[in-house]
């Protein structure tokens, strides 16, 4: 029974990405931690797991894989059955996977990198001791807007990004937005009513609950 | 350096699947360039090329969809969309991607972007079409491809891009190289070629013994780079410049290549 294990830090946006699918599936699981003040991911024997030495790594039984995005879609397929369903209704329709795959690549090339960064500047750099750089804010926070603002106009036309389930091209936002929840950066989300909405949705799920405890 | 769209951005239609393909009218400033996969020249016919590509040869994402169409002998349709005019930027571009980024594509009445997402819906809509790229296999073996899929996403492209920018396109926008810049990328693009050695050193292609799309995601960045100073990068690294002469050689990719010179 060697079972499922997540090698990575309760509080990493990429770590509670899977944790958060695990979640929903109901899944069993093992939450090694690594310790990253330590460097704990830059060193073997982490690195035989992820040989960029990023958070998360993952087991199941003998595969192992790395990358967040591909962990959290192992997990939507092997376990379909279980849970909520991640994918699509018609999870055979490969026109539906494709909307659901853009979504994924939006969220990885348009939204991460913007947010990920004021999650950075907001939350992560104050707990190393360092100082918010407010221009960098700015910087981020325009892109950000304009990604919101496609959101917005896709949201009024369905009530998840990739349809009208919610599925793992939602899910993937959720670590980054819990974070930017808590910051001056709120207000993006806030003041654009659809988007507003699905924010509440997401997170109030009770998997998007587990997560940050 | 992009035209920013002035004023709000108009909610662009639902990506439906229902969606009617927006046809360009034959007015449009280029004509619109029909290709066949097929080598030898066929005669005129009327082609219902399902198939619409939105998008331009030099651009690093229309490449990656232009390559996985070749790899499949599809018939498809390239349809030149006019940068340096901002087109990208307005409608009627933007109903087809509201981010304003090219590639899109159209078949029959399903519109995609993105490109990782278009070449994974070619790799499975015509899985039975030629060149495979997917690792066979169950759940397990998908994983691993998703696994290098998303390295090439999220660690190689970001740095390599970005050097590609540095050295090749800054210039085509009369901008300057900036040294600084592309040392420190550099810097970084060599601990992933690193992993990349080792990894190959057990694989023969990135996510199994196959050429897939793990592997054709990267040929257009990598074109772009061996034709700079950065080619030693990947020349110095055995498997890595091995893997280089393998993927670049493939029939499928010289017709992208070949579209370029056109």
């Amino acid at each position: 029974m060697a079972g499922i294990k997540v090698f990575g830090h309760a509080a990493s946006i990429s770590t509670r990405r899977v944790l958060l699918t695990l979640h929903e599936k109901n899944l069993d699981f093992e939450l090694v931690h690594v310790d990253l003040k330590d460097g704990e991911h830059k060193k073997e024997p982490f690195l035989s797991r992820h040989p960029f030495g990023k958070v998360p790594a993952f087991e199941d039984g003998d595969l192992k894989l790395f990358e967040s995005r591909a962990i959290t879609q192992y997990i939507a397929h092997r376990y379909e059955g279980q849970g909520t369903n991640l994918l699509q209704p018609d999870s055979k329709n490969l026109a539906h996977y494709a909307i659901m795959a853009i979504g994924m690549q939006v969220e990885a090339h348009q939204f991460d990198p913007v947010a990920s960064k004021l999650a950075w500047e907001h939350v992560f750099k104050l707990i190393y001791g360092l100082t918010t750089d407010q221009a960098v804010v700015a910087e981020e926070e325009a892109k950000l807007a304009k990604v919101l603002d496609v959101y917005e106009a896709r949201l009024k036309e369905f009530k998840y990004l990739a349809g009208n389930t919610f599925t793992l091209t939602d899910l993937h936002h959720v670590p980054a937005i819990q974070y930017l929840l808590e910051t001056p950066t709120k207000k993006l989300f806030t003041e654009r009513p659809r988007v507003n909405e699905w924010v509440a949705e997401i997170t109030k799920r009770p998997a998007s609950k587990k997560i940050l405890q | 350096m992009r035209t920013i769209l002035q004023g709000s951005l108009l909610p662009p239609p639902p990506i439906k699947l229902s969606h009617s393909s927006l046809l360009f009218s034959p007015s449009h400033s280029h004509s619109n360039l029909k290709f066949t996969s097929k080598s030898s020249p066929s005669p005129p016919t009327i082609t219902m090329a399902s198939i619409k590509v939105h998008g331009v040869p030099m651009s690093t994402a229309t490449m990656r969809v232009l390559a996985a169409l070749y790899e499949k002998d599809l018939d498809f349709e390239l349809i030149p969309v006019d940068m340096r005019a901002g087109a990208h930027k307005q409608e009627p571009f933007v109903s087809l991607n509201p981010f304003g980024q090219i590639p899109a594509l159209q078949d029959g009445d399903l519109t995609l972007f993105e490109s990782r997402a278009i070449t994974e819906y070619i790799a499975d809509e015509y899985s039975e079409k030629g060149e495979k790229l997917m690792c066979p296999g169950c759940n397990k073996v998908k994983a691993i491809t998703k696994v290098w899929l998303n390295v090439e996403g999220q660690q190689f492209d970001p740095i390599a891009s970005k050097i590609a920018f540095e050295r090749i396109f800054k210039g085509m926008f009369g901008m300057t190289t900036d040294p600084a810049a592309v040392q420190e990328l550099e810097g970084k693009l060599v601990r992933v070629l690193d992993i990349y050695e080792a990894r190959l050193s057990k694989s023969e292609f990135l996510a199994c013994d196959c050429f897939t799309l793990a592997d054709l995601h990267h040929l257009p960045v990598i074109h772009y780079l061996m034709g700079t100073d950065s080619k030693t990068l990947f020349e110095s690294r055995p498997k890595v410049a091995e893997w280089v002469k393998k993927i670049t050689a493939r029939p499928a990719w010289a017709k992208v290549v070949d579209l370029q010179k056109q």
